[in-house]
C-alpha cells in the first residue's frame, strides 16, 4: 500500500484540534462577485448593441446567480469544508458563457429571422428569453443538479473506487455508441460523437470521459507499485518493464480508434494526456511521460501520413494541413479556422469591447468557437483572464489531491483538474492556431448540455474531494498511515448503495 | 504522490504559457496581418455599418448616407447623381471608392485622426465614430450652369476662384449615376458597373475635366502660354510680329494655315491683334523666334509637365490630375506646331482654368482645392482649407498686358460670346486638330474681373466637337462665370 509520509497530507489544524474555518461566506461573497462581473459584461453588451441597457440584462446573470445560491446551499449542508473558490470559478466561467451565448444571440435571433440577414435596426426586439442563452441557463439548471447530487449522494469520494469497474465499462460503452450508430444520428461537422434521439442530442463522451477518469485512478492505485518496476535505464530515465506497457497501449489504442471512427482528435488526446499523467503522477516515473508523448508523436505522424491516402485518416491529414496555413483557403477548407484567427486579431490586446464584435462572421460562435467571440470582444487580456480561471481551477483540484489522504483521492483529483487543462489547452489551442484544431466543448462556456453536465459533475467531485481533503479528522475515524483501507471503513458509503 | 502531483501543475503552467504566447502571436504580433485578410468580412461590414459623413455643397448633400436597417446599414445616396459624380465619385461594395469618397474616406469614415478627440470621447460612451462631413468649395449655381450646358455634350468645364484656388465647378459629359454603383445589391452594382464602359477608360467614368481619357491638344488657347512668354521677352501688345496667310517651316512638315484666309494675311499684325483674331502663322513663327526652350520652361511655370494632384483635408494623397504636357519639339515644323498648340501638346480643361486664373490673379497661380472645410457629425468645424499659392509663372506687369490682349478677345475678336455686361471679360478659344478627318476639339480659356477683382477662371473643353465647338465652348464658359458672378 501507499505511503502518507508527507507532512502535507495531514490537515491544517488537524492535529491541534483547532476548529478549521469553513470559508462558505468567502464562497457566497466571491459567488456574488463572480454575479457582478457578468452583469457589468451583460450590461455593456447591450449597451453596445442596442445602444441602451435595459432592466432585461439583469435576467440570465440572475438566474445565473439563483442556481449559483443553491449549489452553495448544498455545498453548505453537505461539504462544509469544501474549497471556497471552486464553484464561484466554475460559476463565473459559466455566466460568461452564458452572457456570451445571449450576445451572440442577439444578431443570430435576428437572422433566423430574416432569412439570413443581419438587421441591426431590430436588434432591440430580442428579448432575454430568447435564443440559446436561456437554454444555456436551463443546462446549468440540469447541470447543478447533477452537482449537488455528487456533492449530496457521493458522501465519501472513496466509495467510487467500488464501482470503478462498472464506470470503466460504462465509460467504454458511452465513447463506442457514436462510432457503431449510423452518420445521421451521430455526426455533426465531421465528428461523430453525438447520440441523437428525437428531442435531444447527447455527447456521451463528455460524461464518459468521467466514468474512465474514476476507472484509472482506481486501476492505477492499484497497479502503481506494479508499473513503477523499473527494468532498463535509458539516458537517465528507468523504464518499464515491457509486459507493464500493456494498460498505456489499451488506451492508446482507444484513443487512436476514436480518432479514426469518430473522428474526434479532441477526445483522443484527452484521454491518451490524461491517462498518461495519472500514470507519471501514481507511479513517479518520469518514463511514462516519454512513452506517453512517443506513443502520441507516432501515432500523430502516422495518422497524418495514412491521411493521404486511408479514407479514415483523411479528416485529420485535413486538420493538420490546415493548421499549418490556416489562411491558404480562408472561402473553403480554412474557412472556421481563418474565421476565428481573424475575429482574434481584430480584439487585439483590449478587444472590440463586449457586443462591439461580429460574431456571425464566427461559424460555431456559441459553442466550438466561443473563445474567438469572447477573444474579439474582450481581448488578449480579456482570454488571459479566463485562462487563469481555468488555472486556477485546476491548480485548487491539484491542491486538493495534495491535500486529500487516500491515494484513489489524489490520482483522481489529480486526473479530473488536469483533463480539465488538457481540454482547455486542445481546444483553445485548436482555435488559436497552436494546434490541429479539435471539436472539444470549451469547458463551461461553450453552449451545450453534456459538457456542462459533465464539467459540473467534475467540480462536483473536486468540491467533495477538497472537502474530505480540509475537514478537520476526529482522531483514528479515517485513514492515516496504517488504518484500514479507507473504501471499507466510511459510513458514507452506505448512501450510496442506495 | 504529492511530488508528482506537484510537477503535474508544472505540464499545465506549461501548457497554459504556450497557450498565452500564441495569444499574443494571434492577437498582437501578427494581428494586422490576419485583419487585414481581404476575407475578413468585417472590412466590408465596417465600411457600411457606421454612418458615413456626407459630401456637402452650401447646405445640401451631394452623397449622404441613409440608414436602411440592412445588414450593411447604410446606404449611400448620391441627389445629384451624374452632375457630381466627377466630384463625389462613387462608393461601392464590389468596385471600392473614387473621387472624394475616396480621397477623403478616411475622414467621411470616421477613423481620421482628425476625429481623435470625437474617438476618444466615443470610446469611452462605447458609440461608434460617426464619420465627418466634406464641405466642398463648389458653386452650386456655377456647376448646375456648367453641367446644364454640357449634359447634351461630350467634354468638361472647370471654374476655379482665380485669388484662393477654390474649385468652384467641374463637370464631365457624359457622366454616369453613381447611385446604382452604392447599390447592396450586388447584381445592380455589377450590371451599372459594366453599363459604363470602365475599361475604355473614356467612358462615362472617364473624369475629362481632370483629363480622364485624356489630355487634348490645346489648339490656340496655347498662344496665352506663347504670348506670356514673348512678353517677358520684350514684346508688348503692340509689338508687330511677322504673320501672313501662310507658313512652311523651313525643314518640311505640315504648312501652317489660318482658319480662315481673312485673319491676319498681313505680313506683319501687333500681338494683340494676332491673338484676338487667332492667327496661327504669327504664333507659329512668334514660337520658333522665341525658341522651344522659353515656350516650354513658361509652360512648365505655369504647371505643364507637372504631377499635380488636388489637395485633400484629411488624407495625404490628394485627387490626381493628368499631367498636362508640352511634348519635347525639335526643329523648327514640331516648334511651329507646338506654338499653335498642336503636335505633342495635350492639357487639362483644369489646367487651362489654372492658366486664365493666373493671368486675371496678376500672375500668381493658386493652387485648386476642392474641398472647404471637415466638419463634424454635428457640423462643427474640423479643419479648414488652407490657401496656398501654386506658382508666379508670369509678373504681375505681364498679366497685365496679357489681360489687355485677351479681353480684346472677348471685346472684338473670337471669343465674344463669353461677353458679361458690366465686366472685365477674357479669355482664348481653341480648336484643335487631332488625327485626319476627325472633328476638332474645341476649347475656350477665360476669366472674369469685377473693377479689378478676379472673380473666376474657366476652362471648358468640347471633345471632337467640330465646326463651331470653340464658339459653343465660349458660350458655356460665359454662362459659368455669369452664374458665379450672379449675372
Amino acid at each position: 500500500m501507499p505511503t502518507f509520509a508527507q507532512p502535507a497530507a495531514v490537515p491544517p489544524g488537524a492535529a491541534a484540534g483547532r476548529r478549521v474555518p469553513t470559508r462558505r461566506n468567502t464562497e457566497l461573497f466571491l459567488l456574488l462577485f463572480a454575479f457582478a462581473v457578468t452583469v457589468v459584461l451583460s450590461a455593456a453588451a447591450q449597451a453596445a448593441l442596442i445602444d441602451t441597457v435595459r432592466p432585461d440584462c439583469l435576467v440570465l446573470p440572475l438566474l445565473v446567480l439563483l442556481i449559483g445560491l443553491v449549489a452553495h446551499v448544498v455545498v453548505r449542508i453537505f461539504a462544509p469544508y469544501a474549497d471556497p473558490v471552486l464553484l464561484p470559478l466554475a460559476m463565473l466561467v459559466n455566466g460568461l458563457g452564458v452572457v456570451f451565448i445571449h450576445r451572440v444571440d442577439v444578431p443570430s435571433e435576428i437572422m433566423a429571422q430574416n432569412d439570413g440577414r443581419d438587421l441591426p435596426t431590430k436588434y432591440s426586439t430580442i428579448g432575454a428569453f430568447d435564443g440559446l442563452g436561456i437554454q444555456q441557463v436551463a443546462w446549468t439548471a440540469l447541470a447543478v443538479i447533477f452537482f449537488c447530487l455528487v456533492v449530496a449522494v457521493v458522501r465519501d469520494h472513496r466509495s467510487l473506487s467500488r464501482y470503478a469497474y462498472t464506470l470503466g465499462l460504462v465509460g467504454i460503452v458511452l465513447v463506442a455508441i457514436p462510432a457503431v450508430l449510423p452518420a445521421s444520428m451521430s455526426a455533426t461537422n465531421g465528428a461523430k460523437v453525438w447520440i441523437k434521439l428525437p428531442f435531444f442530442a447527447i455527447q456521451p463522451g463528455e460524461l464518459a470521459k468521467l466514468a474512465l477518469f474514476v476507472f484509472f485512478a482506481y486501476y492505477l492505485v492499484r497497479k502503481r507499485e506494479v508499473l513503477s518496476l523499473a527494468s532498463k535505464r535509458v539516458l537517465g530515465l528507468e523504464f518499464p518493464r515491457p509486459r507493464d506497457l500493456g494498460p498505456v497501449i489499451v488506451v492508446w489504442i482507444m484513443s487512436v480508434l476514436i480518432l479514426v471512427f469518430e473522428k474526434d482528435l479532441g477526445s483522443s488526446l484527452l484521454y491518451l494526456g490524461t491517462f498518461v499523467v495519472m500514470l507519471y503522477i501514481a507511479t513517479e516515473r518520469k518514463s511514462w511521460l516519454v512513452i506517453g508523448f512517443v506513443l502520441f508523436a507516432f501515432g500523430a505522424f502516422a495518422a497524418y501520413s495514412l491521411g493521404t491516402w486511408l479514407g479514415p485518416f483523411q479528416n485529420f491529414h485535413d486538420r493538420v494541413d490546415i493548421w499549418l496555413d490556416p489562411m491558404s483557403d480562408p472561402l473553403n477548407t480554412t474557412f472556421q479556422l481563418s474565421r476565428s484567427l481573424i475575429s482574434l486579431s481584430v480584439g487585439g490586446l483590449f478587444g472590440a469591447g463586449p457586443g462591439a464584435g461580429d460574431p456571425t462572421s464566427v461559424p460555431l460562435a456559441r459553442s466550438d468557437f466561443i473563445i474567438a467571440t469572447i477573444g474579439e470582444e474582450l481581448g488578449m487580456f480579456g482570454l488571459a483572464a479566463i485562462l487563469l480561471l481555468y488555472l486556477l481551477i485546476t491548480v485548487r483540484g491539484i491542491k486538493a489531491g495534495t491535500v486529500v489522504r487516500d491515494p484513489f483521492g489524489k490520482l483522481l483529483a489529480g486526473g479530473l483538474a488536469f483533463s480539465m487543462s488538457i481540454q482547455v489547452f486542445v481546444i483553445v489551442g485548436g482555435v488559436t492556431d497552436l494546434i490541429p484544431l479539435t471539436g472539444l466543448t470549451t469547458p463551461f462556456l461553450s453552449y451545450g448540455g453534456s459538457s456542462l453536465v459533465a464539467n459540473w459533475i467534475l467540480v462536483g467531485l473536486l468540491i467533495r474531494i477538497s472537502n474530505d481533503a480540509r475537514r478537520p479528522t476526529p482522531a483514528g475515524t479515517t485513514g492515516g498511515p496504517g488504518g484500514p483501507p479507507p473504501q471499507l471503513q466510511s459510513a458514507a458509503t452506505e448512501v450510496i448503495k442506495l | 504522490m504529492n511530488p508528482t502531483l506537484r510537477r503535474a501543475s508544472l505540464v499545465i503552467f506549461v501548457m497554459f504559457l504556450a497557450l498565452l504566447g500564441n495569444l499574443t502571436r494571434v492577437q498582437f504580433f501578427q494581428a494586422k496581418s490576419y485583419a487585414e485578410n481581404p476575407s475578413n468580412p468585417r472590412i466590408l461590414k465596417d465600411a457600411y455599418n457606421v454612418p458615413r459623413g456626407a459630401i456637402m455643397v452650401g447646405r445640401n448633400p451631394v452623397a449622404y448616407s441613409k440608414d436602411t436597417g440592412g445588414e450593411l446599414r447604410y446606404q449611400r445616396f448620391y441627389p445629384k447623381g451624374e452632375e457630381y459624380a466627377p466630384i463625389t465619385g462613387y462608393m461601392s461594395q464590389v468596385y471600392g471608392n473614387s473621387g472624394v469618397e475616396r480621397y477623403e474616406n478616411s475622414v467621411l469614415n470616421g477613423t481620421d485622426d482628425l476625429l481623435f478627440t470625437q474617438k476618444l470621447s466615443d470610446t469611452i460612451t462605447g458609440k461608434k465614430t460617426e464619420g465627418a462631413n466634406v464641405l466642398l468649395t463648389i458653386n452650386e449655381k456655377a456647376q448646375d450652369a456648367a453641367w446644364n450646358a454640357l449634359k447634351d455634350k461630350k467634354g468638361a468645364a472647370v471654374a476655379i476662384d482665380p485669388k484662393t484656388g477654390k474649385i468652384l465647378a467641374m463637370v464631365t459629359s457624359p457622366s454616369y449615376d453613381p447611385n446604382p454603383l452604392a447599390s447592396h445589391d450586388t447584381d445592380t452594382v455589377t450590371k451599372a458597373w459594366d453599363s459604363y464602359d470602365p475599361s475604355s477608360g473614356a467612358g462615362p467614368m472617364a473624369n475629362r475635366a481632370l483629363g480622364g481619357g485624356g489630355p487634348w491638344p490645346p489648339g490656340s488657347t496655347m498662344k496665352v502660354i506663347v504670348s506670356a512668354a514673348a512678353l517677358e521677352n520684350g514684346y508688348d501688345p503692340s509689338t508687330n510680329i511677322p504673320a501672313g496667310r501662310s507658313y512652311q517651316p523651313e525643314d518640311g512638315g505640315q504648312e501652317i494655315h489660318n482658319d480662315v484666309d481673312s485673319i491676319c494675311p498681313q505680313d506683319q499684325v501687333t500681338m494683340l491683334v494676332a491673338l484676338r483674331d487667332s492667327c496661327n502663322t504669327g504664333f507659329a513663327k512668334l514660337g520658333v523666334h522665341l525658341g522651344a526652350q522659353t515656350v516650354v520652361s513658361k509652360a512648365e511655370a505655369f504647371g505643364l509637365n507637372k504631377q499635380m494632384t488636388i489637395p485633400m483635408l484629411g488624407q495625404d494623397d490628394g485627387i490626381p490630375v493628368a499631367k498636362s504636357v508640352t511634348g519635347d519639339p525639335h526643329g523648327e515644323s514640331q516648334v511651329a506646331q507646338s506654338s499653335i498648340g498642336q503636335f505633342n501638346v495635350a492639357e487639362t480643361p483644369f489646367q487651362e482654368a489654372m492658366v486664365a486664373g493666373a493671368v486675371a490673379n496678376d500672375g500668381t497661380e493658386m493652387q485648386p482645392y476642392l474641398v472647404q472645410e471637415i466638419q463634424g457629425s454635428d457640423y462643427s468645424t474640423l479643419r479648414t482649407a488652407q490657401e496656398s499659392k501654386f506658382g508666379q509663372p508670369i509678373d504681375s506687369g505681364t498679366a497685365g498686358k496679357l489681360r489687355e490682349m485677351m479681353n480684346a478677345v472677348v471685346s472684338d475678336g473670337t471669343g465674344r460670346r463669353a461677353q458679361i455686361p458690366d465686366i472685365e471679360v477674357g479669355g482664348k478659344t481653341g480648336t484643335a486638330e487631332h488625327g485626319d478627318g476627325a472633328p476638332e476639339h474645341g476649347w475656350f480659356m477665360g476669366y472674369a474681373r469685377d473693377n479689378g477683382d478676379p472673380k473666376v477662371a474657366v476652362g471648358v473643353f468640347l471633345e471632337s466637337a467640330g465646326e463651331g465647338g470653340s464658339a459653343d465652348a465660349t458660350q458655356i464658359g460665359g454662362d459659368i462665370m455669369k452664374a458665379v458672378l450672379g449675372k
